[in-house]
């Protein structure tokens, strides 16, 4: 306790704490979509273009958020496009696409300013990074992304688990695989410059993969996802604060114990069912 | 007039891309029928089923519905199933339920008659006593069944399956005929029913629809039985 007070006398992790508690919800409710709909690497990709997009903006001095969640609106609903038909395989396009916008970003950078302290936070993630402005945008689109999932809470659900029955009876899929590409970048930019983008993927793949050990409705996947990701994000705080370790990293780490904890569990409940099914 | 709604195909030519698989069909399919689909792999069943459900234009002709099939929510649709579907988290009454959702327009939540009706379809068929049970712990059956009350909350008069006996063994194979034989006697429902499984299937139903690469048969059963079979 006497930490957590201690560490809230900080303005700035005040506003860390604010925006990535909202940030860490989002992406865990978008996360059991993606990963069951077999998207997992699209977040990872739309952070390579998100980190693109914010070293060109950061080179000529643009506004990073306004400039970048944008770009990465439009990829995003590419990459989704370019699943749908098949054509290009959909983990090579991703692939292709992230390595490109990431050697753009740093060509960028290097003749604009070079690696300095700034890059390096969209990288690997900074809580210093997040200005009074941001937080504000920040916590606006998330309020954004949470009403709309709950709005098509039902249509998310019946296109996750059956596309082709949903647009067989009439539901406007591609309308919503766009909704969801879009909601998916405007995470994975207000994200990133807390977790970094090399991380920002667990954010989206740890809660929705650790829930699905456990429960076996999708409304219970969903809000254990919820539980999980601000547990895991306060938790991963309060450790980088004690022990001087990177943000990111640190909440990173204690998804994947959560995740190995709940491997356990199941292992023990499966255990527990034999032995009873044996009994009888 | 009994029988008002019809589904009409008019000199149709379907195909996809650059692929043309049927020419010149047509035929027209009546309330209470119990149409199988045939024919060899790329004989172009799946083309004709999303011609029906309105996913893919026919590339020629014409394909008319009339009476209360008019509405493009009016079909139930019953899919292959997805690999994906096979460890997804989700409880049977989650799935039927969701067969409403193309009468929710914009309304977040199912209303409370929406969710009798779906107990009522799932007693229909048997799995209500499943409603809690999660989706991939059941038999490969009564997945086939959580399906085919989600396509009865879609829709009530027409029914749309594509392979629904793909990787059932031959009993729960058999249940499932012996389950829409009676939704089509007792309940007036119609059915059509892409399936590979001719032998049996060609037993249960009315009327058989065989897609050739070189043109198509669409008959009674009996008369099909006759003409194909030695």
């Amino acid at each position: 306790m006497h930490i957590l007070t201690d560490m809230l006398s900080f303005a700035f992790i005040q506003r860390a704490f604010l925006v990535g508690i909202f940030v860490s919800l989002c992406s865990a409710l978008l996360g059991v979509s993606l990963v069951l709909k077999r998207y997992s690497m699209i977040g990872d990709g739309l952070s390579h273009v998100s980190f693109g997009a914010l070293s060109i903006a950061l080179a000529f001095g643009w506004a990073p958020l306004k400039f970048s969640i944008p770009v990465v609106a439009i990829a995003a609903f590419f990459l989704l496009r370019i699943t749908e038909n098949a054509k290009v395989k959909s983990d090579a396009a991703i692939a292709a696409v992230s390595a490109a916008s990431l050697a753009i970003g740093i060509i960028v950078t290097s003749l604009k300013t070079g690696i300095n302290t700034d890059v390096a936070s969209y990288m690997f993630g900074s809580i210093l990074a997040m200005k009074q402005e941001d937080v504000v945008i920040s916590i606006l689109l998330s309020v954004v992304v949470l009403i709309l999932f709950c709005f098509c809470y039902h249509k998310i659900f019946a296109i996750t688990f059956d596309e082709s029955f949903a647009k067989a009876t009439g539901v406007h899929t591609s309308f919503y695989n766009t909704l969801i590409a879009i909601l998916t970048a405007v995470t994975v930019v207000l994200g990133m410059r807390m977790m970094g983008a090399l991380l920002i993927s667990s954010l989206i793949i740890f809660p929705a993969m650790s829930s699905m050990r456990l429960f076996k409705r999708f409304s219970f996947v969903i809000i254990s996802s919820g539980i999980i990701a601000i547990i895991c994000f306060c938790a991963g705080m309060i450790t980088s604060y004690q022990f001087d370790t990177p943000v990111g990293a640190s909440i990173v780490i204690i998804y994947l114990a959560i995740f190995f904890l709940f491997c356990i569990i199941q292992k023990i409940k499966t255990i527990c069912k034999k032995s009873a099914v044996n009994k009888k | 007039m009994t029988n008002q709604s019809e589904l009409c195909f008019s000199h149709v030519t379907l195909g996809y891309e650059s692929t043309v698989t049927t020419t010149n069909l047509t035929l027209s399919i009546h309330s209470g029928d119990y149409i199988c689909v045939v024919g060899e792999n790329g004989s172009g069943k799946s083309t004709f089923i999303k011609s029906i459900l309105g996913i893919l234009k026919p590339l020629q002709g014409e394909i008319i519905r009339k009476g209360e099939w008019k509405q493009n929510n009016s079909i139930g649709y019953l899919p292959q199933q997805t690999p994906a579907q096979r460890d997804f988290p989700a409880s049977v009454q989650e799935i039927v339920c969701s067969g409403f959702l193309n009468q929710m327009g914009f309304r977040p939540f199912y209303k409370k008659q929406e969710k009798e009706k779906a107990l009522e379809n799932m007693i229909k068929l048997g799995i209500e006593n499943l409603r809690n049970r999660c989706y991939r712990e059941l038999s490969g059956g009564q997945q086939q069944r959580v399906l085919l009350a989600r396509a009865l909350c879609a829709a009530q008069k027409l029914l749309i399956l594509d392979e629904p006996t793909t990787g059932l063994d031959s009993n729960s194979s058999d249940e499932l005929y012996n389950i829409l034989n009676n939704l089509n006697d007792k309940e007036q429902i119609t059915i059509i029913m892409v399936t590979h499984d001719t032998e049996r299937a060609v037993q249960y139903a009315k009327q058989v629809l065989h897609l050739k690469h070189n043109g198509y048969f669409f008959g009674s059963s009996s008369e099909y039985q006759k003409n194909f079979k030695k």
